[in-house]
This record gives structure tokens, sequence and C-alpha cells, in this order.
């Protein structure tokens, strides 16, 4: 405890600060990506304009998590596991329930 | 005496946001931000049931779900999304406001983040409001009478309409997922009142900041929401 007591006046130096430059090159990114993803949705891809547009909101969702939620830089392992099982588990729901409803005039 | 009471003792010349059932600083954070996390976790599996139902129906009313999303405004749905990345970003330099121990900055871009939160409302109402003249508000006065997309390029003899059931279900479900992510956009405006209040009276210290980084959490969590939001009601079917 004594230790503690020493460090307790100061920042806990495990804490990550992001810094200024990087917070803004992260939000530019965002909106490039809110740019592309809107020009992309104009263009005929034919079946692949969802899946650009769903992969776009992919990277833009990851790089808040990641970067903006300080996911990156923490090193706490249970924060990675609940984000994993989060992820995990919404894939559980919506992978079988699709494989339900695009199957069921399958004879 | 007592362990608790070494411990409680011990706690008094420490940090006073310190509670006395953690150990340090560190274990109190920690805990605290793991608890947010399986919050957000859940709140992943609640708007998840959202998106599988949104899924389901866009496979079955797959062309009448395109229809409908043209109704909605796309400079808005823009909009709202920038208003909502910038409203991140400030969040973010909230948080590192408060790390570093500005009081001040930590308050302005609390406030800056409840404007843009409140504008990013403001451009939903105004899309509600539309949607009520006209009619496209699933219930009793629901009328909608719109192409399938791409029809508009035929002679007018061949043009097919879209099934207004089907379209209704798609704006069941949009004014459900928006409807639901509004709310947590009003619980979030609150809840940044709040702590834009606590931190004005100097309640957070570069030791001390835990709900203004659970409260971002929050916040990014809902924007991430949104991102997906955007794609799947604003933008499928465009090209055609």
């Amino acid at each position: 405890m004594s230790d503690h007591n020493s460090a307790s006046d100061q920042t806990p130096e495990h804490e990550h600060i992001s810094t200024l430059g990087s917070s803004i090159a992260i939000w530019l990114a965002l909106l490039a990506f809110t740019g592309l993803t809107v020009g992309a949705a104009f263009v005929d891809l034919g079946p692949f304009n969802t899946i650009v547009a769903l992969t776009i909101a992919t990277i833009k969702a990851t790089l808040v998590v990641l970067f903006f939620m300080h996911v990156k830089y923490t090193h706490e392992k249970l924060t990675g596991l609940v984000v994993v099982s989060a992820i995990f588990f919404l894939f559980i729901l919506l992978s079988l329930s699709m494989a339900d409803y695009t199957t069921r005039l399958w004879r | 005496m007592p362990t608790s009471q070494v411990v409680a003792d011990q706690h008094a010349h420490e940090n006073p946001a310190l509670l006395h059932h953690f150990e340090t600083e560190a274990q109190q954070k920690n805990a605290a931000s793991l608890g947010m996390w399986v919050f957000l976790a859940q709140e992943v599996m609640f708007f998840g049931g959202m998106f599988c139902a949104y899924l389901v129906y866009r496979y079955k009313y797959f062309a009448d779900f395109g229809s409908a999303s043209q109704q909605l405004d796309i400079r808005l749905g823009a909009i709202n999304t920038v208003v909502l990345i910038c409203s991140s970003l400030t969040v973010v330099l909230g948080v590192r406001a408060a790390q570093l121990g500005k009081r001040m900055a930590l308050v302005f871009w609390l406030l800056a983040t409840i404007v843009l939160g409140i504008v990013f409302l403001g451009i939903k109402a105004d899309e509600y409001a539309e949607k009520f003249e006209k009619h496209h508000v699933p219930g009793a006065s629901f009328s909608y009478h719109e192409l399938l997309p791409g029809q508009e390029k035929l002679p007018p003899a061949e043009r097919q309409y879209a099934d207004p059931h089907h379209a209704e279900m798609y704006f069941s479900l949009y004014f459900a997922m928006t409807g639901m992510h509004a709310l947590h956009m009003i619980i979030g405006v609150g809840l940044f009142g709040f702590l834009a209040y606590m931190a004005w009276r100097g309640k957070y210290t570069p030791q001390y900041y835990t709900p203004i980084e659970n409260a971002g959490l929050y916040w990014h969590f809902v924007d991430i929401v949104w991102i997906y939001l955007f794609p799947l009601l604003y933008l499928i079917d465009r090209h055609r």
C-alpha cells in the first residue's frame, strides 16, 4: 500500500491520453469514409452495394472502438473479451436467423 | 482493529473518490470500466434484435424497402452522420481535458457535445415531421403510392409500384430503430448536462474522471449504432 500512496498523487501511468493529432486524424478518416459511403451508394455495383456499405460502416465502427473508445491502448484483457463476445453473439443472432429465413422455401 | 477499519483509515489519506471496497484507484476504475463494457455488450444485443428484424424483412421485401428508403432525405442523413462524428470528437477531447485536469476545457467540450446532440435531434425531429405530413408513419393514416426503385425509366404503363404494406414495414423499422437511437441520444444529452455541471463544480480530476470516460463510451456506442443505421436506412438502392 505504501508504494501506491506515493503514486496516487499523479495520473496513473497506465492510462492512455490520446494526442490531439491522432484524435483529429481519426475524425478526418471517419468523415472521409462517410463521404465515400454516400458516393458509393450512387454507383451501381450490383450485389456489392450492400457489401461495400457495410464494410465501410464496419471500418468506421472499428476506428471508433479502437481509438475513440481506447480499446487499442487498454491493458485490461477483459475489455477485449467483452467486445469480442458482444460481436460474436451478434453474429450468431444474425447468421442463425438468416440461415432460417433464407432457406424456408428450399425443398 | 478489524481489517476493514485499517483499510478505511488508509483510504482516508487518499483520493476521496476511492470507495472503501476497492484496494486502489486503478482497481476501482477497471471495475467501473468493465461494468460499462458489459452494459454496452447488452446494448449490442438490444439493438441487434432490431437489426436482425431489419435484415429479415429487407431480404423478404427487397425492392419495397429500396422504394421506401428513397423517401428519406439523404442530405439530412449525411449531415446527421457528420454531426454525430463531430460529437464523438468533442467527447474524445473532453476525456482528454479531464485526463489533463483542464476543468474549463472539459466543461466546454461537454457543452459542445450537448449542442451537437441537440442539433442531431433537431434534424431528426424535422425528418419525423415530414414523415407525418406525407402519411408515412405506420398506422391507420398510413398511405403509400410510390414506384419501385428504377421504375421511372420505364414507360408509364409498365411501371410497378411498391406494396404499401411492405413499405409500412420499412417505416415501422425506421421509426423503431431511429426512435430507440434518438432515445439514447436524449439520455446521453441529459447525462452530459449533469456531467458538465459536476465538472464545472470541479468534481473530476486526473485521478478521478471515470464518469466522464464511461459516458464517453456510451456516446461512442450510440455513434456506432448510427454508423450502421445510416447506410441501412438511407443508402439502399440509390443507384437504381
